[in-house]
C-alpha cells in the first residue's frame, strides 16, 4: 500500500513540529525518516499511524483520504522504541494478542492462531522462547517479539519508531541486517524513524532527512550522502568540517585564500557569505605549500587509534578542523601537536552552500 | 559528528584563538563572570603559564579629575590572586562629590591582566550605567574592548538567575481557576467517552477480556477488605464515642446506637470507603495506566485496532462500580460493630438491646441511599484514576504525579458529590 502526505502541518502550542511536509512512500518501499531528536520525525510517523492528528494537510493511503480514519481502521503495524510488550503475557500470548482480541466473526480458531504465532516466531527466529515473559528476554529479542506481534495482525503498512534505538551497537548492527532480509522477504511498505545516519543509509531504499519540522532532502542513501542538498544534510550524514567563508566573483574566500568554485559542488551564486563543507578524509595535510590553495594550521592533537589517524587542528582563522589521515601518510608526515602544517582541500569534493 | 556551529560560536572560537595567540590569558581562564561569559568557559584554554619569574606590581587605580571628567589610570598586574580591593575603592570614589559626568581610562602602565580586570570593568560599567555616567572606552587595551563588546553582544542567560519573580496573587488565582475549569472539562469529556464505551458494552460490542475484569474485581473487592475493615471499625468507634460523651449527660446513651447506625448507613460508610478506594485503587489505576502510557503500550493497543478506552478503562470502571456497593454494605456492618463495642464495653448497654436499637434505627431508605452514593463515588474514582493515567506525561516521574493527581481529583469529586447528594436527598425528603 502506498502512502502519501500532503502539506502536513502540526504544532504543539507555539512549537511548530511539522511544517508543510509532502512525502510519497511507494508500495513495498523501506523508507527512513532521519533527523535529530526534535526534528519532527516521530510526530510524522505517529501522524501516518493515526496516533496524532495533523493540524492541516492530508494523509492518503493507497490514494484514498485517510486523514480522519482512526488508528483502528488504518491497518498499520507500529513498532515502538521501548518495545511496548505486554509484560504480564508470555511471548506467545503477546504475539497472539492481536488475533485473539479480534471480533468473534473475524477471529481465527485457536489452532489457527497457534499455527500463525509459531510461524511468526520462527520468522523472527524466536520460536524457542514462546513461553517466556518479556522481562526474561534481551533487548534485541524483545524488539523481535514486538515486530512479530505487529506482523501478526497482517498490517498493510509497517511503522517503526527508532526500533533499535535502545539497543547496543553490536546487536543493532545484527538486527539491521536481519530487518533488511525480513523486508526483502515480506515486502511490506515500511517507514522507520532513526537518528542514526548509518542505520538509515544501510537499511533504507530512500532516506528523508528532516530538520526543525521540515524535509531537507529526500533521496536514495547514495544521493543524500554524496550529493547532499544542504549544509545540514552534509553535516548530519557523517563527520564534516564546516568553514565560514565568503563568495566574491565566482571565488570562495576562506581567510585570504581563494578556492575556485567551478570545481566545487556549489549551490551558491552571486556574492555573500557561504559555508564550505569538507569531510575529514577529503583534506590533505602537507608540510609546505605546493602552489595549490592551502591554508596554514596548527596541530592540536593526534589520535592514532582506529583505521585512520584523527588529527585535530586549528586553522589560521580560528576554526577547528578535523582531518583523517591514513597511517602510512601520517608516518611520512611525522607531525606532532604544535606543528605548523598546511591543509589542502580536494577541491572536486568541496561543497559550498550559501547562507 | 559535530553539530552545525552557529556563526556566533565560530566567531567566538576565532576570537579565543586570537586571544590565545596574543597570550592574553596567562592562566587557564576561570569561569569568569559566568553570567555573561558562559559560552567562553566551554573552551578549555590551556595557555602556557608565564615561565619567567618577575615581581608583579599589585593592581592599582589612580583617579584624576578634570572639570567633570574622571580619568582612571590603571597600573600594575591584574590577576586573580589579588582580590578586588581596587574595585570597591573605585566604585565609592565614583559616587564621591563632585560627581563626574563621564569617565575615561588610561592603560599605558597596565601590566599583565586576566579575568579580574574584566570583572572590574564589568562592575564599573554597570555602576556608570545605573548612574547615567558616560564611559569612554577608547583608553582600554584593545583586547579588553573586544571582550567587553562580546560580553554585551551575548544576551544574558535568563535561567542562570535565581527563580523568576513570583506572579501576583491575582494572576495565580486566575491561573488556578483556568486550570480547574480545564480539568473539569477534561473530566466531562472523558466521562462522556466512558459512557459511550458503556453503551457499546450494553450492546455487546465492547471488547475487553473477562480475565482482566476478574483480576480488577479481585483487586478492588476482596483485596480491599482488610483496610476497609480497619477504617470502618475505627470510624464506628469514633462516632459512638463522640456521641456517647454528649448523650451520657442526658442519660440517653442508648441513642448512640441510632446515631451510629444512621450516620454510617446514610453517609459515613460510603464516604469512608470511597476515600479509602480513592487512595488505594484510584491511584493504582492511574499508576497502571500511566505506566502503560509511558511504555507506549496504550499506543500499541490502539495500533492493533483495540480501543484502549474499552480494553483498559471499561473493566476498571465496571469492577469498581460493581464492588463499591458491596464494600459499602460491609463497611456499614463493621462500623456498627465498632459502635457496638463502645456501647457495650464503655456505656454498659446490653448487647441485645444495643443491636435491637440499631436495627430499629436502620431503615432501608438510608441503606440503599448510602449504597447508591457509594456506587456513584466508585464511578467517579475509577474515571478520575483512568483519566489521570491516560493524561500521564512521557517520563517515569509523571506516573507518580498522575497517581497523586488522581487521588486529589477523586477526593474533591467525592466531597462535591456528597454535598450535592445532601441537598438532593433533603429536597426529596429522604
Amino acid at each position: 500500500m502506498s502512502i502519501e502526505l500532503r502539506n502536513i502541518r502540526k504544532t504543539f502550542g507555539d512549537f511548530v513540529a511539522l511544517d508543510n511536509i509532502n512525502l510519497r512512500v511507494a508500495t513495498g518501499e523501506l523508507l527512513a525518516l532521519l533527523g535529530l531528536s526534535g526534528s519532527g520525525k516521530t510526530t510524522l510517523l505517529r501522524i501516518i499511524a493515526g496516533l496524532e492528528t495533523p493540524d492541516a494537510g492530508e494523509v492518503l493511503f493507497h490514494g484514498a483520504d485517510a486523514t480522519t480514519r482512526s488508528v483502528r481502521d488504518r491497518n498499520v503495524g507500529f513498532v515502538f522504541q521501548h518495545y511496548a510488550l505486554f509484560k504480564h503475557m508470555t511471548v506467545f500470548d503477546n504475539v497472539a494478542f492481536g488475533l485473539r482480541v479480534k471480533p468473534r466473526v473475524e477471529r481465527p480458531v485457536e489452532a489457527e492462531i497457534a499455527r500463525r504465532v509459531h510461524k511468526l516466531l520462527t520468522l523472527v527466529q524466536l520460536d524457542f522462547l514462546a513461553d517466556r515473559y518479556p522481562s526474561q528476554l534481551s533487548g534485541g529479542q524483545r524488539q523481535r517479539v514486538a515486530l512479530a506481534r505487529t506482523l501478526a495482525v497482517e498490517p498493510k503498512v509497517l511503522l517503526l519508531d527508532e526500533p533499535f534505538g535502545a539497543l547496543d551497537a553490536k546487536v543493532r548492527q545484527e538486527l539491521r541486517r536481519w530487518l533488511k532480509r525480513l523486508h526483502e522477504e515480506i515486502k511490506i511498505t515500511s517507514v522507520f524513524v532513526t537518528h542514526d545516519q548509518e542505520e538509515a543509509l544501510e537499511l533504507a531504499n530512500r532516506v528523508v532527512v528532516m530538520n526543525n519540522g521540515r524535509i531537507e532532502q529526500i533521496g536514495t542513501p547514495e544521493e543524500v550522502y554524496h550529493r547532499p542538498a544542504t549544509a545540514f544534510v552534509h553535516n548530519f550524514l557523517g563527520n564534516v568540517n564546516l568553514f565560514h567563508g565568503r563568495i566574491e566573483n565566482g571565488k570562495v574566500y576562506l581567510g585570504d585564500t581563494a578556492v575556485d568554485v567551478d570545481r566545487a559542488h556549489a549551490s551558491a551564486s552571486g556574492n555573500g557569505k557561504a559555508v564550505l563543507a569538507l569531510r575529514p578524509h577529503l583534506i590533505e595535510i602537507i608540510t609546505r605549500p605546493n602552489g595549490k590553495p592551502s591554508f596554514p594550521a596548527t596541530v592540536i592533537s593526534v589520535n592514532p587509534a582506529g583505521p585512520q589517524v584523527k588529527v585535530e587542528l586549528v586553522a589560521e582563522w580560528g576554526d577547528a578542523v578535523q582531518v583523517d589521515v591514513g597511517h602510512e601518510r601520517f608516518d611520512e608526515l611525522a607531525i606532532a601537536p604544535g606543528a605548523r602544517v598546511f591543509l589542502r582541500p580536494k577541491e572536486e569534493k568541496l561543497f559550498v552552500y550559501q547562507i | 559528528m559535530r553539530p552545525l556551529r552557529s556563526g556566533l560560536e565560530s566567531r567566538l572560537e576565532k576570537l579565543c584563538f586570537n586571544l590565545r595567540r596574543m597570550r592574553v590569558f596567562r592562566h587557564p581562564v576561570e569561569p569568569f563572570a559566568c553570567r555573561r561569559y558562559g559560552m567562553l568557559t566551554r573552551n578549555a584554554f590551556i595557555a602556557p603559564m608565564a615561565t619567567s619569574i618577575h615581581i608583579a606590581a599589585p593592581p592599582g587605580v589612580t583617579l584624576t579629575r578634570s572639570a567633570d571628567t574622571l580619568t582612571l589610570h590603571l597600573s600594575g598586574e591584574w590577576s586573580m590572586r589579588h582580590k578586588g580591593a581596587a574595585t570597591a575603592r573605585t566604585l565609592s570614589s565614583l559616587d564621591a562629590p563632585p560627581k563626574p559626568r563621564r569617565i575615561e581610562f588610561e592603560s599605558s602602565d597596565l601590566g599583565e591582566w586576566d579575568t579580574s580586570l574584566l570583572t572590574f570593568f564589568e562592575r564599573v560599567l554597570d555602576h556608570c550605567r545605573t548612574r547615567g555616567i558616560e564611559v569612554d572606552r577608547s583608553g582600554l587595551p584593545p583586547g579588553v574592548q573586544r571582550l567587553l563588546e562580546l560580553a554585551e553582544a551575548v544576551p544574558e542567560k535568563k535561567d542562570a538567575r535565581a527563580a523568576a519573580a513570583r506572579e501576583s496573587f491575582l494572576t495565580r488565582i486566575g491561573n488556578a481557576t483556568i486550570e480547574a475549569l480545564r480539568s473539569f472539562d477534561e473530566f466531562l469529556d472523558f466521562f462522556g467517552r466512558v459512557t459511550i464505551a458503556f453503551w457499546r458494552l450494553l450492546r455487546g460490542k465492547a471488547r475487553f477480556r473477562t480475565s482482566d475484569l476478574m483480576i480488577e474485581i479481585q483487586d478492588c473487592g476482596a483485596n480491599a477488605l482488610g483496610i476497609v475493615t480497619l477504617i470502618s471499625y475505627l470510624v464506628g468507634i469514633i462516632l459512638a464515642f463522640m456521641g456517647a460523651v454528649q448523650l451520657q449527660q442526658f442519660g440517653a446513651q442508648i441513642y448512640v446506637a441510632d446515631l451510629v447506625s444512621i450516620g454510617v448507613t446514610r453517609d459515613m460508610g460510603a464516604m469512608m470507603t470511597a476515600i479509602i478506594m480513592a487512595g488505594r485503587t484510584g491511584a493504582a489505576f492511574a499508576a497502571a495506566l500511566g505506566t502503560m502510557k509511558v511504555t507506549q503500550e496504550i499506543d500499541a493497543l490502539a495500533t492493533m485496532g483495540i480501543s484502549p478506552l474499552e480494553f483498559l478503562v471499561l473493566p476498571r470502571v465496571l469492577a469498581l462500580v460493581l464492588m463499591m456497593p458491596l464494600l459499602c454494605l460491609y463497611s456499614d456492618f463493621v462500623a456498627i460493630l465498632g459502635g457496638t463495642t463502645i456501647g457495650v464495653g464503655m456505656l454498659g448497654i446490653n448487647f441485645t438491646v444495643f443491636v435491637h436499637e440499631a436495627a430499629y434505627a436502620t431503615t432501608m431508605t438510608n441503606v440503599l441511599g448510602g449504597l447508591f452514593k457509594g456506587t456513584v463515588y466508585g464511578a467517579l474514582i475509577a474515571i478520575a484514576g483512568c483519566l489521570r493515567g491516560f493524561q500521564c506525561g512521557d517520563s517515569s516521574s509523571a506516573v507518580g504525579d498522575a497517581a497523586t493527581q488522581s487521588v486529589v481529583m477523586s477526593v474533591v469529586l467525592i466531597v462535591c458529590a456528597c454535598g450535592l447528594f445532601a441537598v438532593i436527598f433533603n429536597i426529596l425528603g429522604i
